[in-house]
């Protein structure tokens, strides 16, 4: 894909009160490739993607993306302006374990959204993308439909879609699966799957090791904040050295199986 | 005995008295609104001083009784040599103290929404204008119907209290009718069905509201 986004993560620390949150992370992320972040709940995992995006914001270190820095002017310098980093997030998708789409929208509306208030296009131009956007991720005959309407995960893709409009580099996905039931997980997973065949930079916390296996360009491990090991899925999920990673898979198989 | 001739002809000269009931409400109702909105932004605010204002705002409206207030309002403005007319007075009131309520109607209703809604906006680069007008405010406002209609019901009932400023709205008017009567019963009895006639009809509209903005 052209223009996909790079980024460069570099020692970046956060604190959730005295909880410290993210311990010195680095992370390379090369442009098109999928980095899956794996780990067990509150390693820190979903605060790193949200601090790519300045969701939640780091308090040292760097995160860059295609070489500018977010959130900050300056490595430890004043917070960026408000407009600067709108601009930097326009690039950027995101999609949540919850979906977050807007309930008062119809899913057109949910795409349409951002196209007109945020990239200034007339109605009927953003409408016509969201379309396209909506047909990308198999929605088009539920364009209509408001989120209530829709299973968890229509609703997953037409999340999706109103990243995607937006034509990011970049796209953070947070858990896009953990809220759905078993049998809708596979439609979200095969509209990530072309994406990352088209590619995009993807950014994806997951405890889907499956994807994580097969898509994955690589895998970063991730416990109490710090991050352990980033290594091919091979590497990390078949030959783990870190006996952290090991007990962790070690919990995952036991779960799974039956 | 009950006298349904006495009953019937009440409803005409209560009627009239009702237009001020009405008349009371409704300028009140759209004052409450207004400062509603602002006291609410002034306690999401960012400046702490606003926000201290909008509590202190709600805690002495919440606290003191409506009756009270007008007196207060009535009697201590001319002090400081503000001559109010008994309508006005009434108005200001009303609207003063419905703000009170309303306003944390609307802060509860917006602290109720998903924190999610405004992240899912924010990550795609919405301005904060944009936000609030599109995603935040559209969803409060639904949310916030029900409590709303219910504050405005009790509203128009409060506003019989104006009588002790001289106002001959519908609870007054009522007792002088049943005092020159001597038919208590059937006045009363006709001043419940206009109240009642009054409320059904906001009600309709609060159903109306709900179900058109219903998502």
């Amino acid at each position: 894909m052209p223009g996909a986004s790079s980024v460069e993560i570099r020692k970046v620390n956060k604190h959730h009160g005295q909880f410290h949150a993210l311990k010195d992370v680095d992370l390379d992320i090369l442009p098109g490739k999928v980095t899956c972040l794996i780990g067990p709940s509150g390693s820190g995992k979903s605060t790193l993607l949200r601090c790519i995006n300045f969701l939640d914001e780091y308090e040292s270190g760097e995160i860059r993306i295609d070489g500018q820095l977010i959130g900050y002017e300056s490595p430890g310098g004043r917070k960026m302006p408000a407009r600067k980093l709108r601009e930097m997030r326009r690039s950027i998708g995101m999609v949540f374990q919850q979906f977050n789409l807007w309930p008062h929208m119809t899913a057109l509306g949910n795409v349409a959204e951002g196209l007109m208030r945020v990239r200034g296009l007339p109605k009927a131009e953003a409408e016509r993308r969201a379309k396209n956007a909506l047909e990308k991720v198999g929605l088009a005959d539920k364009m209509a439909n408001h989120p209530s309407r829709l299973s968890g995960g229509q609703q997953q893709r037409v999340a999706i879609a109103r990243a995607l409009a937006m034509e990011p580099r970049l796209m953070l996905f947070d858990e896009p699966t953990s809220a759905l039931d078993p049998e809708l997980v596979g439609e979200v997973l095969n509209v990530m799957k072309t994406l990352a065949t088209e590619g995009m930079t993807m950014i994806v916390v997951t405890h889907e090791m499956g994807f994580a296996a097969h898509v994955a360009d690589q895998v970063a491990f991730m416990e109490q904040g710090e991050l352990v090991s980033v290594d091919v899925p091979d590497k990390i999920l078949h030959q783990p050295k870190d006996p952290r990673i090991k007990a962790f898979l070690r919990t995952y198989h036991e779960r799974n199986s039956f | 005995m009950f006298s349904v001739a006495t009953f019937l002809s009440s409803f005409e000269p209560l009627f009239w008295a009702a237009r001020y009931t009405l008349l009371i409400s409704v300028l009140g109702i759209a004052l409450g609104l207004v400062i509603a909105a602002l006291i609410c932004a002034a306690s999401l605010s960012r400046i702490a001083p606003l926000r201290w204002f909008a509590a202190l705002w709600v805690s002495f409206l919440r606290g003191v009784p409506l009756l009270v207030q007008l007196l207060l309002f009535y009697y201590l403005l001319p002090v400081i040599g503000i001559d109010v007319p008994a309508l006005v007075a009434a108005v200001g009131t009303v609207g003063i103290c419905a703000s009170a309520y309303i306003s944390e109607i609307w802060r509860g209703a917006i602290q109720a929404l998903p924190t999610g809604q405004v992240a899912a906006a924010t990550a795609i680069g919405m301005a904060p204008r944009d936000i609030w007008s599109r995603i935040v405010l559209p969803q409060a406002f639904t949310l916030s119907l029900p409590a709303l209609v219910n504050e405005l019901i009790l509203l128009v009932k409060a506003s019989s209290l104006v009588s002790v400023v001289g106002i001959l709205e519908l609870t007054r008017a009522s007792q002088a009718q049943a005092a020159t009567t001597f038919r208590p019963l059937e006045v009363y009895l006709a001043a419940a069905c206009i109240y009642l006639l009054i409320n059904l009809c906001l009600a309709a509209l609060g159903r109306y509201l709900e179900h058109r903005m219903a998502v």
